[in-house]
């Protein structure tokens, strides 16, 4: 059997749902920057099959740049993570609620 | 000579500029005589024109583009003419006396330097009137001469009956002003111009209803300016202004704009004698209704004010006939006489501490001797006896009606002249003759500053000599301009027996108020609560009737606009919009918990709805666009 184009979509589309529910459902903040970073392989997935499938490589470039911004935003999140953790001893996400409206 | 011009139309605006300056701080005299001198300044330029036009030639100046787009252009034009210069000098030497006037006048008073702000902005927007060369110009002259009236009507604006004075004589002149507007409107619409010269030569080409409607309209707006049925009832609640303003505007020269107008559009109403013989009923008509209300009245203002618009009825009845030089020359031989019988009042009033009714004075002309005759002057030569002013401008116009074959017309002039010589002086034997009523009241009577009866001097003088000095010059001048029609009654007989019997019958009339007032003032019962008494002293219940029929009504309509429309549809939906964007902030903040966790559910909603709509929108379009296709 060779793979084609839906089976790639198929697959973001799978990695994409987890991802969504790991946001909705994980209350750890460390298990909410894994569920995010699934979120965004899942559309890199889905825009280099596209791109290879058309033969245009904007996709494939759009991909690497969002490797790249994901990588600084995982840096910056993690910093601000161990920052609070020093503070507070705790990443459980219901317990930050300084923003309360 | 456009330097004269140009001094004559400006130095007025430039006093009231200056003073206005002042206008809030405390009085000065200074501001007073800086308007006065400048008022002088355009006085005796207006005196060079006049010689200048005398002599033969006219000035017409274009000073600037006023208005141009596509094809119509109006300029800054003014033009000093035959009427216009003859209007100048009424305006500027009445102006003149009644600012020097008013410095005495005023002297008392918190707004002595606002005061004359407004009188020289009154008089630079009467200028502006006279002298423009278009429609237009006298437009705008026309409303700043109303706004200038407004401001000086209600001038005491801390007394409500000013206030409310000044909006009737403003709203009631707006009515009449759109009339006006639309006959300049037609004027433009069917000739391309409002230039005065291009008008007048093509206006005879014009269809005959349509000229009929331009006369028509214009002289709607003329009568609300000159107060005629049934815009008249404003005049007289106008007396709630200083006496000066009265003397000025309300008797001399801003209700004299309506007579202006027409004589000015003489070629249109020339075209037009029906319309002519409309206005001339309607002057005639005024004339007398004015005069019936002024007999029994016990305003010494009000009455005065009754004279005017009875004398702007016998100009209306000239003009309308076509004798326009007749009707001009009584406009400024009437500006003269009344604006003196004003002032004197105004002298009166104040020696009363500001009592109007003359049945509370009496016996004045041993304190106030000067006042005194002055004022009789100026009734003598009102009521037209040989040979004062009146006299030679008033017995014309009976003259014309009578050379004309209106003899309704005259015989209705005929006893209204009687009846001005009534209470005219039925005013002067109530105030300076017979007991000194005002003694009861605690008045003591002082005759007024010697410089304010020096300043009324010129005009006394202008009162006895306008008519006899100045008849002849006056009809050369203007008749180059105006149609030169002499009214001579040719049957010597006829014109004696005319001439002595008018006189005879206002000498009577004179004789008959001053033996019913002169003396001691016996009040009748029997006649006061009579039937025509109480119509005549409530005005024919005009007043009441406007109250009634337009008034109230509409009181009711605002009323009901506010609390049924405003308040219940229009702030009802403001309030509910506010209210529902409210009510949902209070229903849904709960939603913003702080929980992190909770929020990216939410946005993850928000996603799917906005991806839900994206599709189905595309697919909604699509299936359109496809179909169209």
């Amino acid at each position: 059997m060779e793979l084609t184009l839906n089976h790639y979509l198929v697959l973001s589309a799978v990695l994409f749902a987890i991802g969504l529910i790991g946001v909705m459902r994980r209350k750890n903040l460390l298990m909410l920057f894994f569920a995010t970073e699934i979120l965004l392989n899942a559309v890199n997935v889905g825009m280099a099959a596209i791109s290879h499938y058309r033969g245009d490589y904007t996709g494939q470039m759009f991909a690497f740049f969002i490797i790249a911004i994901a990588a600084s935003e995982v840096a910056v999140g993690l910093g601000l993570l161990i920052v609070w953790y020093k503070r507070t001893g705790k990443i459980d996400l219901d317990q930050m609620t300084s923003m309360r409206g | 000579m456009e330097i004269y011009l140009y001094t004559a139309l400006f130095s007025p605006l430039v006093g009231s500029l200056i003073t206005a300056l002042f206008g809030a701080s405390r009085k000065t005299y200074f501001t007073g005589i800086l308007a006065s001198g400048l008022l002088f300044a355009s006085f005796v330029s207006s005196l060079i024109l006049l010689t200048y036009v005398m002599a033969g030639h006219t000035v017409h100046v274009e000073m600037m583009t006023w208005i141009a787009t596509g094809d119509l252009y109006i300029p800054f034009g003014f033009v000093v003419d035959q009427v216009s210069v003859t209007m100048m000098m009424v305006v500027t030497t009445v102006s003149t006396v009644v600012h020097i006037y008013s410095i005495g006048y005023m002297s008392h008073d918190k707004g002595f330097n606002r005061f004359f702000s407004y009188l020289s902005a009154f008089v630079f927007s009467m200028m502006v009137l006279v002298m423009s060369d278009n429609f237009l110009g006298l437009f705008i002259g026309w409303e700043g001469v109303g706004l200038c009236s407004w401001l000086l009507i209600g001038f005491w604006y801390h007394k409500e009956s000013a206030t409310w004075a000044a909006n009737e004589a403003f709203i009631m002149n707006r009515i009449a002003d759109l009339a006006m507007l639309i006959g300049i409107f037609m004027i433009y619409w069917n000739l391309g111009s409002l230039q005065y010269d291009v008008v007048f030569a093509h206006i005879s080409s014009l269809p005959m209803p349509i000229i009929t409607w331009i006369g028509i309209f214009l002289f709607i707006g003329a009568m609300g300016k000159s107060a005629q049925f049934p815009l008249h009832t404003w005049l007289a609640d106008a007396m709630e202004g200083p006496t000066p303003v009265s003397a000025l505007i309300h008797a001399a020269t801003m209700v004299t704009a309506g007579v202006y107008l027409v004589v000015r559009a003489n070629p249109i109403y020339s075209e037009i004698p029906d319309v002519g013989n409309a206005i001339a009923s309607l002057g005639a008509f005024v004339a007398m209704f004015a005069a019936t209300m002024a007999l029994v009245n016990r305003d010494m203002k009000r009455i005065i004010a009754y004279s005017t618009l009875s004398q702007l009825g016998y100009m209306f009845v000239a003009a309308g006939l076509g004798a326009y030089w007749v009707a001009l020359f009584h406009l400024m031989a009437h500006a003269f006489f009344k604006a003196l019988l004003f002032l004197g009042a105004g002298n009166v009033m104040h020696a009363m501490h500001d009592e109007l009714d003359p049945f509370k004075m009496g016996g004045l002309k041993t304190s106030m001797k000067w006042t005194w005759i002055l004022m009789t002057l100026a009734s003598v030569a009102l009521a037209g006896i040989y040979p004062l002013a009146g006299f030679f401008s008033k017995d014309l116009i009976l003259e014309v009606a009578f050379v004309e074959q209106h003899y309704i017309l005259y015989t209705v002039l005929l006893l209204t002249a009687g009846m001005t010589a009534f209470y005219s002086f039925r005013l002067v034997a109530l105030i300076f003759h017979g007991d000194k009523r005002h003694l009861e009241h605690g008045i003591h009577p002082h005759e007024a500053y010697t410089f304010m009866l020096y300043a009324m001097a010129p005009l006394a003088i202008l009162a006895v000599i306008a008519g006899m000095v100045f008849k002849t010059p006056y009809y050369q001048m203007v008749t180059q301009l105006l149609p030169a029609v002499q009214y001579h009654i040719h049957n010597h007989t006829t014109f004696w027996i005319m001439t002595i019997g008018t006189q005879l019958f206002v000498i009577l009339a004179i004789a008959y108020a001053y033996k019913k007032y002169a003396k001691a003032v016996k009040v009748d019962k029997k006649v006061e609560s009579g039937f025509f008494y109480q119509l005549l002293y409530n005005q024919y219940y005009i007043p009441k009737i406007y109250d009634e029929v337009f008034s109230k009504p509409y009181l009711q309509l605002s009323k009901l606009a506010w609390k049924q429309i405003d308040l219940r549809i229009v702030d009802a939906t403001v309030d509910g919009i506010a209210n529902i964007i409210y009510q949902t902030g209070e229903k849904t903040h709960t939603m913003q918990d702080g929980n992190l966790s909770s929020m990216l559910r939410w946005m993850v909603i928000g996603v799917v709805v906005l991806l839900v709509l994206a599709v189905a929108f595309t697919a909604g379009y699509n299936a359109v666009n496809l179909r169209a296709m």
